[in-house]
């Protein structure tokens, strides 16, 4: 008797959240007309993407729903929020291995007006049934930032190993230069040439995946291919060059180096603590916001990484994107075609296109936009120049690092490294190890 | 009286089982489930088997995880209930402003682990960068730090526990014992403590359980650095969850053997404890 009332409860439980589970099928027919549900990647521009929907909902009547997710948990956010009824029809991947995570869930974009736009078909993420799966919407570069006041007070000082940034074109050079400016830093009124090498967990990713991109780009160019399941990790000793160059010329001891996060590196540099700090057209922002900033908007620019390869006076920035919209193949027709044509409005039309350029500062690789619709900010000049002048940009391949814990798992040996608990050779024998394990798994 | 409790029992306890349902008894077997289960997003799952369990082992992330945290919790169970018990004790005597006191050793427990983690790092850092170091450069800094957050955050809320069971040990006992010639130290043993069993009985499983489930404080404080050494259970589950493509079964594996873990030490502490407990 008492079994079965309970019995009874039990099933009614199940029963009504079931129900509840499934009660939203009256609001779908509704929703014919479509709308757009974009969860936003980046933080920093929540607000911009909030004022887009609006606007866009006042011109079209298309309603434009837009989630940010908190720094570093967009994936654990996506993946939450994509099983739900109202999941997102526009969210974005990091390149091909995010594209390996989400592909149930991408659209083929090839017959879209969004790809006929993009100005390198190459740019596309492309599956392996030769669809369209994801479009990047702007491109970024990183190189290693200096501050041209700082510089030109050197060059002025007897001894300088160079006259002008123009001079500085292989790391021999940039070494020479760095190793005296360092010698001189009570001269220049610095406490060092380089940021700190921010080794915090968390915050160094510009070592880990920025700066590994270049000798693993090396490794692929040698062999002839665009990924690989292992990595003799040849070009080892051009990375350690500059690694070891901004360690040892640093504003900060080398034991210190856990403790500093990106933040503290950006802040040193719009302090005039340091020449030289490394990071993308991204920070141009952040460097303008720190409280103090003595840095001036002309007199900032890029220098490429130099890490002592041939020939490598014709090298440039390193520049690519993380950032590529896809839509969501589980979503409805209706909503499909309203995120396309959202998506399109905003590379086209005069208002997204104002707002893509100028409130979101993104560099958008579509035909769409004319010559004087490129960003302002000092940083994207410095980088459109260069890769202007002809120099050969270095794209972006650490989208094809395995996996985030390989990237922390490097990232922790170069702290060691730094804080010499630990030997070089042990940091590259680990970064093999980590890099062919979590290809494997990748694979199964 | 019997018949109206059994006529209503539906009514009053249907809303907290349909709650408990909801919120606990269908995502516990949902998770058992994807644990055997190769999947992105929940609502999309192939079924695998024990591959996730495999993987899970064959990882050494998760032993070197379990390692660190068993040595956590040995040394953290032991220093929390001893100096929780200490400060009960001396709390439970005449002194001014002993309410104060009280209210300010509990007050830790209110502030969230993120929270507290961030600024012990902070504070942590500050001292050790007097000797040049960060508490990155060794996972023993990390080990201590972490005992040490573990305990100024927990030890008021065991404390208060030890006040209260303190205060239920019966006057006339420890009279008597004193009039029988026991000591001090022989009525507090003696006495106090096994009168005490059921408060120790608590302690213990909240001071255990707490131990092995830390996530907060650890991610905060060391984010499990350098290179991943002092990463504890919780925090190695949730690495695996996210961090690596395609990995989210294994993390559930983690997750469900985490459990069973948890369970069956909480289970066997329970099973001691309660046998010690006495009837005053």
């Amino acid at each position: 008797m008492k079994a079965g009332r309970l019995g009874k409860i039990l099933s009614m439980a199940v029963a009504m959240s079931l129900l509840a589970g499934c009660g939203n099928a009256a609001e779908k027919q509704q929703e014919e007309a479509g709308s757009v549900y974009y969860m936003n990647f980046k933080p920093e521009v929540a607000s911009v993407w909030e004022e887009i929907a609006d606007v866009y909902e006042q011109e079209t009547g298309v309603k434009v729903k837009v989630v940010t997710a908190a720094g570093g948990n967009y994936e654990s956010t996506l993946k939450s929020e994509i099983v739900k009824k109202d999941a997102p029809t526009l969210f974005q991947v990091n390149g091909p291995v995010g594209y390996q995570a989400w592909k149930d869930y991408c659209a083929d974009l090839s017959d879209t007006q969004l790809y006929q736009a993009l100005s390198d078909k190459d740019l596309a993420i492309k599956g392996a049934d030769g669809g369209v799966y994801g479009i990047p919407y702007t491109m970024e570069g990183y190189g290693i930032i200096y501050n041209r006041e700082i510089m030109e007070r050197y060059f002025a000082t007897e001894g300088a190993k160079a006259g002008s940034m123009e001079e500085i074109g292989n790391f021999e050079t940039l070494k020479a230069v760095a190793e005296d400016m360092q010698s001189k830093k009570e001269q220049l009124g610095i406490k060092g040439v380089f940021a700190s090498t921010s080794l915090q967990p968390g915050e160094d990713w510009r070592w880990h995946t920025h700066l590994a991109n270049l000798p693993v780009y090396a490794e692929y160019q040698e062999n002839g291919v665009s990924d690989a399941e292992e990595l003799s990790f040849v070009f080892q000793e051009n990375f350690k060059n500059i690694f070891d160059l901004y360690l040892k010329n640093s504003t900060t001891e080398t034991k210190m180096l856990g403790s500093k996060g990106v933040n503290d590196s950006m802040a040193e540099f719009a302090l005039g603590q340091c020449a030289m700090v490394q990071n993308g057209n991204w920070a141009w922002g952040q460097i303008a916001e720190v409280n103090g900033n003595v840095v001036k908007a002309e007199n900032i620019g890029f220098l490429p990484i130099y890490m002592g390869f041939e020939r490598e006076e014709n090298q440039g920035l390193c520049v690519g994107t993380e950032n590529y919209f896809c839509i969501n193949s589980q979503a409805s027709e209706a909503d499909r075609k309203a995120t396309e044509d959202f998506v399109y409005w905003l590379i086209s039309s005069e208002t997204g296109k104002d707002y893509m350029v100028n409130k979101l500062m993104n560099v958008a690789p579509f035909t769409t936009f004319t010559e004087e619709e490129k960003p302002a900010d000092p940083l994207a000049k410095s980088m459109l120049e260069i890769m202007e002048s002809g120099k050969v940009s270095i794209p972006w391949i650490f989208t094809t690092f395995p996996s985030q814990t390989f990237k922390e798992a490097f990232g922790g040996a170069l702290l060691e490294y730094a804080q010499g608990t630990m030997s070089w050779d042990k940091v590259v024998k680990l970064m093999q190890e980590q890099w062919k394990a979590e290809k494997e798994m990748l694979m199964q | 009286m019997e018949r109206t409790m059994k006529k209503y029992f539906p009514l009053f306890v249907m809303p907290t089982l349909m709650a408990f349902f909801i919120a606990f008894v269908i995502p516990f077997l949902m998770g058992l489930y994807l644990s055997f289960c190769k999947f992105t997003t929940v609502t999309n799952a192939k079924f695998v088997g024990l591959d996730n369990y495999v993987k899970a082992f064959s990882n050494k992330g998760f032993l070197s995880a379990l390692g660190f945290t068993v040595l956590f919790a040995m040394v953290a169970v032991v220093t929390i209930n001893v100096f929780g018990f200490l400060l009960a004790l001396l709390l439970t005597r005449q002194i001014p402003g002993r309410n104060l006191f009280r209210t300010v050793f509990f007050m830790p427990n209110l502030i969230g682990g993120i929270v507290l983690g961030y600024i012990w790092q902070a504070m942590i850092n500050g001292v050790l960068s007097g000797f040049g170091v960060t508490m990155l450069m060794d996972a023993k800094y990390g080990y201590w730090g972490l005992i040490l957050l573990m305990n100024w955050q927990m030890i008021g809320y065991i404390m208060v526990i030890y006040i209260a069971g303190l205060q239920n040990v019966s006057g006339d006992v420890l009279e008597a014992a004193k009039i029988d010639g026991a000591g001090k130290l022989q009525a507090l043993f003696r006495v106090t403590l096994p009168m005490m069993m059921s408060s120790i009985t608590i302690c213990l499983f909240l001071t255990i359980s707490n131990s092995f489930k830390m996530f907060d404080q650890n991610l905060a404080l060391t984010g499990g650095g350098p290179s991943g050494k002092t990463t504890m259970l919780a925090l190695d589950i949730y690495k695996t969850f996210y961090d690596k493509v395609g990995f989210e079964g294994v993390g559930q594996a983690k997750a469900v053997l985490f459990f069973l873990i948890v369970a069956g030490i909480a289970m066997v502490q329970l099973f001691i404890t309660r046998h010690r407990e006495v009837e005053s």
